[in-house]
């Protein structure tokens, strides 16, 4: 090309504009596109069940207490990883996540398989005092999630907006969710989301000798 | 004191924005630093929620990012368009509100997700309503920017320009499509992604909202203020034009370089790692064509400050980009990700690079549009530099030592192949570092202090209403404002 056709981009901004709005949505297009499409295919794995309205409401206190910020739920497909947190994590495994909470930054451990490494006990007194069980942790405190009510009726509305976007909650389920959460605490949703990470949904792969229990188990 | 019968640039509301830089860069570095300190000392959040280190982070990275860095570009963008273009700004009602309503989402935004309203995607917190307010004002920053664009006197649109336009398109479409959500009440939303693909389109944005935002609009900055303040023109023209295209087009396709060894697919992250690659190219380009142009010229560097400010930011742009195409690379990642070293890499890119293009930038446009000869202070100027230096090297090879740290001990292994060390005993051996990276926040900290009390006191011309506004000058006749042609190939 010669310099006059770049001299052209240089004196009229229309053409500027609209040059780079196409230079800059190319990228966004050829990587978002094919797995926007490959998401509507792809099943969710037999055992991969939207939550529960429990857990549910605690996704969403582990969603606004920023939890994400210290904390991955995404466990790589590296030895070292497999080893210290279990089977490595898969696409199907966080078909519910809205946002997804894989995370980019540990400050503490990942969680993504931590459902059952402690007991609810654990988990509230970790909640609310950490360093009452890890002395060196430098995790806040979190003790108004003790004292904070579920709202029986914003639960089914969370429950309403999800099935529009396409998780399959049944009317009937969604009926029943203001009992499920009725006179619970922020902490009871909250232990009992943690308590059911990566246990229903682990991978039943025949490699599970990978996941050992030595050393690495430890917060 | 009005221009009668000829135009005057409009500088009220780009010394609105160097105003509102100045408090929110005070502001968001005081959030991070207590951020910090939270993180060497656990109990600071004395147990209430809006003060715990999950709830103020984001907090930091949107004042600093949104706030202190969107001020400064949005003032320094409708100073440089008005400039080059020798033409006062389009729409100065909406260039107002711009301002009005940038600070109203700013201000809404940093008093909102600290109580736990939040959308949890990084850089991209601030719920939907919050979303719909940030939208309409860019778009009505777009329509200022091109209509001051098509008022411009000058055929030939100046590069800095390029820049600012690109970052005001991509940032647009960046934020629209990430926060596409369904609203459950006023102050909680769903995405319409979810898990994988919602994991992409966040990075493609958090990726982005670094490169369009952090790169691209401080890039704009860099062209401007760079040539001014060496009193000499780019060292080559053409070369910022190539750069600018392979920057803007090769920038979109590394989102996925964040999701490395992911449940992403797997031909989504090699795509990604080799662009970050190809990206260390234009990278370098324009960190290489903002230090030659300081080529003799560097006497004026030892005297000016600010000149210094954009010396080191532009080794800073370099280091970091070079760093984080390395990053990309798949066995470096396997060792640098959720460990420190990312919050070295973007703390060296954002106070590093960000911060002194913007501070070197404010106090060469200050004295101009607060109309005074200069600074208040010159040894104020130094000290803000010492200080600013200081503290982000001592910050960033903390968070190196942390990171570097914790990434070995995650992945050592015993001879007989189990781990060697708890997760625990990789944040012991970190702690200390942490205490050091704190102490270089409170330096930079401080030096913003510095900045503010020499505007300031700058700005007392323009306080007392006795600033005079700055004639438009008629610009030269057409030819010499184009570079020469490429000479034909025999």
């Amino acid at each position: 090309m010669a310099y006059r056709h770049f001299e052209f981009i240089e004196k009229h901004a229309w053409t500027l504009g609209i040059l780079t709005a196409i230079m800059v949505s190319l990228g966004g297009l050829a990587e978002i596109t094919p797995l926007f499409m490959a998401a509507h295919q792809v099943k969710p794995a037999a055992n991969v069940k939207p939550y529960d309205p429990l857990r549910l409401a605690g996704k969403d206190v582990y969603v606004s207490e920023g939890c994400y910020l210290c904390h991955s739920q995404m466990i790589r497909a590296l030895r070292f990883e497999t080893q210290r947190y279990g089977h490595y994590s898969t696409a199907e495994e966080s078909v519910y996540d809205r946002p997804f909470q894989w995370g980019s930054k540990r400050t503490g451990p990942d969680l993504a398989r931590v459902g059952g490494k402690y007991s609810d006990d654990w988990q509230r007194l970790h909640l609310l005092d950490p360093r009452s069980v890890v002395p060196q942790s430098n995790m806040p405190s979190y003790p108004w999630l003790a004292d904070a009510k579920l709202d029986a009726k914003d639960i089914q509305a969370r429950m309403r907006v999800l099935k529009f976007l396409g998780d399959p909650y049944s009317d009937a389920e969604i009926a029943a969710a203001p009992a499920a959460v009725e006179g619970k605490t922020k902490m009871d949703a909250l232990v009992a989301y943690l308590q059911g990470l990566g246990i229903r949904n682990e991978p039943q792969a025949p490699n599970a000798s990978a996941v050992s229990a030595t050393g690495g188990g430890a917060p | 004191m009005t221009c009668a019968t000829t135009e005057c640039y409009n500088d009220h509301v780009v010394r609105l924005f160097l105003l509102a830089s100045a408090v929110w860069g005070i502001v968001g570095m005081l959030v991070g630093m207590y951020a910090a300190a939270e993180l060497t000392w656990p109990g600071l959040n004395l147990g209430i929620s809006w003060m715990t280190f999950s709830h103020i982070r984001p907090a930091h990275t949107f004042g600093v990012i949104f706030a202190f860095g969107g001020s400064a570009l949005m003032g320094t963008c409708y100073y440089v368009v008005q400039r080059t273009g020798h033409a006062r700004l389009a729409f100065g009602k909406l260039a107002e509100f711009t301002f009005w309503g940038w600070q109203l989402a700013c201000v809404l935004a940093m008093l909102t997700m600290p109580f736990g309203i939040t959308q949890s995607k990084e850089y991209a917190e601030p719920e939907w309503l919050i979303d719909i307010l940030i939208a309409v004002v860019w778009v009505a920053f777009g329509v200022v920017f091109f209509g001051s664009l098509a008022r411009r006197r000058i055929r030939h649109i100046y590069v800095a320009n390029w820049y600012y336009g690109a970052f005001i398109i991509a940032v647009g479409l960046l934020h629209i499509v990430n926060n596409l959500a369904v609203p459950v009440s006023l102050t909680k939303s769903y995405p319409i992604y979810s898990g994988v693909v919602d994991a992409m389109v966040q990075w493609w944005y958090g990726h982005n909202a670094v490169a369009f935002f952090l790169t691209a609009g401080f890039l704009g900055m860099m062209y401007y203020f760079v040539p001014r303040q060496a009193q000499q023109p780019l060292w080559s023209y053409r070369f910022s034009i190539v750069n600018f295209w392979a920057l803007i087009s090769v920038y979109m396709w590394a989102g996925s370089h964040h999701l490395m060894y992911t449940a992403l697919p797997d031909w989504v992250q090699s795509v990604g790692m080799a662009f970050s690659l190809v990206l260390l190219m234009p990278s370098w380009g324009s960190a290489a064509n903002g230090l030659f142009t300081f080529n003799g010229a560097w006497h004026r560097v030892v005297k000016d400050p600010a000149a210094k400010f954009m010396v080191i930011a532009l080794v800073f742009y370099a280091a970091s980009t070079f760093e984080g195409s390395m990053m990309a690379i798949k066995s470096v990642n396997s060792l640098s990700h959720y460990t420190d070293w990312t919050i070295a890499h973007v703390h060296s890119g954002s106070l590093g690079w960000v911060a002194m293009i913007t501070i070197g930038s404010l106090y060469a446009m200050a004295p101009r549009a607060l109309g005074r000869p200069a600074m208040h202070s010159h040894k104020a100027m130094e000290l803000h530099f010492w200080l600013h230096v200081s503290g982000t090297l001592l910050y960033v090879v903390a968070m190196w030592a942390a990171g570097v740290t914790e990434g070995m001990m995650w992945r050592a292994t015993q001879p007989d192949g189990s781990l060697t060390y708890s997760f625990l005993d990789s944040l012991v051996a970190i702690r200390p570092d942490y205490f050091f990276r704190w102490l270089g926040g409170v330096l930079i900290w401080l030096g913003m202090w510095v900045m503010a009390w020499n505007l300031w006191h700058t700005a007392s011309d323009a306080r007392k209403h006795i600033i005079n506004p700055i004639p438009v000058p008629i610009p030269e006749p057409e030819p010499a404002q184009t570079p020469a042609p490429i000479p034909a190939v025999p």
